[in-house]
């Protein structure tokens, strides 16, 4: 199972805890890992990738394994961390606004 | 016994505030979906039980909400708003083109006698209809494709389509206003539509019959003459009593010519009540007393009410969906303002009491008259 940790609104929106447990089909990529999340919460679409394009909203960024994720190919392998579960998946909201 | 119930949007959540008929003691409830921006929320005429809400952020972007209890518990809806075809360009703020591009929900309009179908004006203008309950959205694209739809241009809070006016009398009758385009009416339901803006002015607009172009705040009317509509503009208050096809200055004696919101007196529709504020920059009451002004002649003369109201050190801004009227028989008026407070008037706008002084910055309030 892969681990991803939501931000609060996102987390409210979607009623999980910090942490929610998924399962992603092979390849387990950023794109995958985002498909299978938004099925499973499908009132999160549109609030983290844009709904036709797929791109990220520009206040959100996704890191893993100490390492901004965000810029990378969206179809490349995560971390072997991540798709083992040892590591969460983040994506965070911008630390920023009024 | 009757009730009214206030449906509160905020910078940071939304608040729905219950009285019974008397409207003296309030119940405060949220906020609901704390710190997120609800621009709007609106109950169906057809069944109070069902409300709508426009949640929105900068970071996660557009959410639709619906209640079918009243507002005890939501259901997050649709929020996929396509617009139809290519969407083309409108105009920039410096006059170069500018992709169409969905931002975020304004004003939620539902349908008169169906529950399950909503209207929505969003920014970059257009007006989406849902006929299952906002699950899905479809653009009225007739209204962007009309002819002019590439020269609009947005006012300085963007280029929202903010009002939505169905007429009880003629039900194929749309009215919509969009800042900074102007006035647009539909005889067909929202499948064509027409600009119906002369005899607005715009300082900067060379054009004295230019067909759009024109900072319209809002527009309201009265369901039992909705022949006439009466307008807030950014310069001057006006008013048309041929559904739009022309309109005259009925500022009179108000005291600024700017404000956003106007709405009509729920069983006299030639009383119609504003906000002045000072503008173009400061948006604040005119020497720092927050007043109501009312007219029972349909405009030109216009009372100031003040009982119950800051009269003096007060600079607030009130929104332009942030006013309403409630249907009992002595007409409630309310509206919210930018420090936070819900104005409530429980005749007609002759005595004032705040509901509440310290919410987030309020974006908009709608009544619901409960039986």
């Amino acid at each position: 199972m892969i681990r991803v940790e939501l931000p609060y609104h996102l987390r409210n929106l979607a009623k999980t805890g910090a942490e929610i447990s998924l399962e992603v089909q092979d390849p387990i990529t950023q794109r995958s890992l985002l498909d299978a999340l938004e099925a499973r919460y499908p009132v999160l679409r549109g609030t983290i990738r844009d709904h036709v394009t797929k791109m990220r909203r520009p206040f959100l960024r996704f890191f893993a394994c100490e390492m901004d994720l965000s810029h990378e190919p969206m179809d490349a392998l995560l971390p072997e961390a991540i798709r083992s579960g040892e590591e969460p998946y983040l994506i965070v909201g911008a630390i920023a606004g009024g | 016994m009757s009730s009214v119930r206030l449906l509160v949007g905020t910078k940071k959540g939304s608040f729905l505030l219950t009285a019974d008929g008397k409207r003296e003691r309030w119940t405060v409830d949220g906020p609901h979906f704390a710190g997120w921006e609800i621009y709007h929320m609106k109950g169906s005429p057809a069944d109070p039980n069902r409300i709508y809400a426009s949640q929105s952020s900068g970071w996660f972007g557009q959410v639709i909400q619906r209640s079918s209890d009243g507002g005890k518990s939501w259901e997050a809806v649709g929020n996929q708003f396509p617009y139809e075809g290519v969407p083309g360009t409108h105009q920039w703020y410096d006059g170069t083109p500018h992709p169409w591009e969905f931002k975020r929900v304004w004003h939620l309009e539902p349908a008169l006698n169906d529950p399950e179908t909503v209207y929505a004006g969003i920014e970059d203008a257009a007006l989406f209809k849902s006929v299952d309950g906002g699950q899905t959205w479809k653009e009225l694209d007739g209204l962007r494709r009309h002819g002019s739809g590439s020269q609009w241009q947005p006012g300085a809070g963007g280029m929202g389509l903010h009002t939505i006016l169905l007429d009880p009398v003629h039900p194929e009758r749309i009215f919509i206003a969009i800042s900074a385009a102007g006035v647009f009416r539909s005889d067909d339901a929202g499948k064509t539509w027409r600009p119906t803006n002369q005899g607005l002015k715009s300082r900067y607009i060379p054009d004295p019959k230019a067909e759009v172009g024109y900072c319209v705040h809002r527009i309201a009317l009265h369901p039992s003459r909705p022949e006439t509509l009466f307008m807030q503009l950014h310069w001057n208050v006006m008013r048309s009593d041929d559904a739009g096809e022309n309109w005259q200055h009925v500022s009179g004696n108000l005291p600024s010519d700017f404000g956003f919101p106007i709405d009509v007196h729920a069983h006299e529709p030639n009383t119609v009540y504003v906000v002045p504020i000072k503008s173009d920059s400061e948006h604040y009451p005119p020497e720092g007393k927050l007043r109501v002004y009312r007219s029972r002649v349909g405009g030109n003369e216009w009372e100031p009410l003040t009982n119950g109201l800051p009269q003096e050190n007060c600079f607030v801004n009130v929104l332009r969906d942030a006013m309403a009227v409630d249907s009992l028989d002595s007409c409630g008026i309310y509206f919210g303002t930018s420090g936070g407070q819900v104005y409530a008037s429980a005749d007609g706008g002759d005595h004032w009491n705040a509901i509440v002084r310290d919410l987030p910055p309020v974006l908009s309030v709608e009544v619901q008259t409960l039986a």
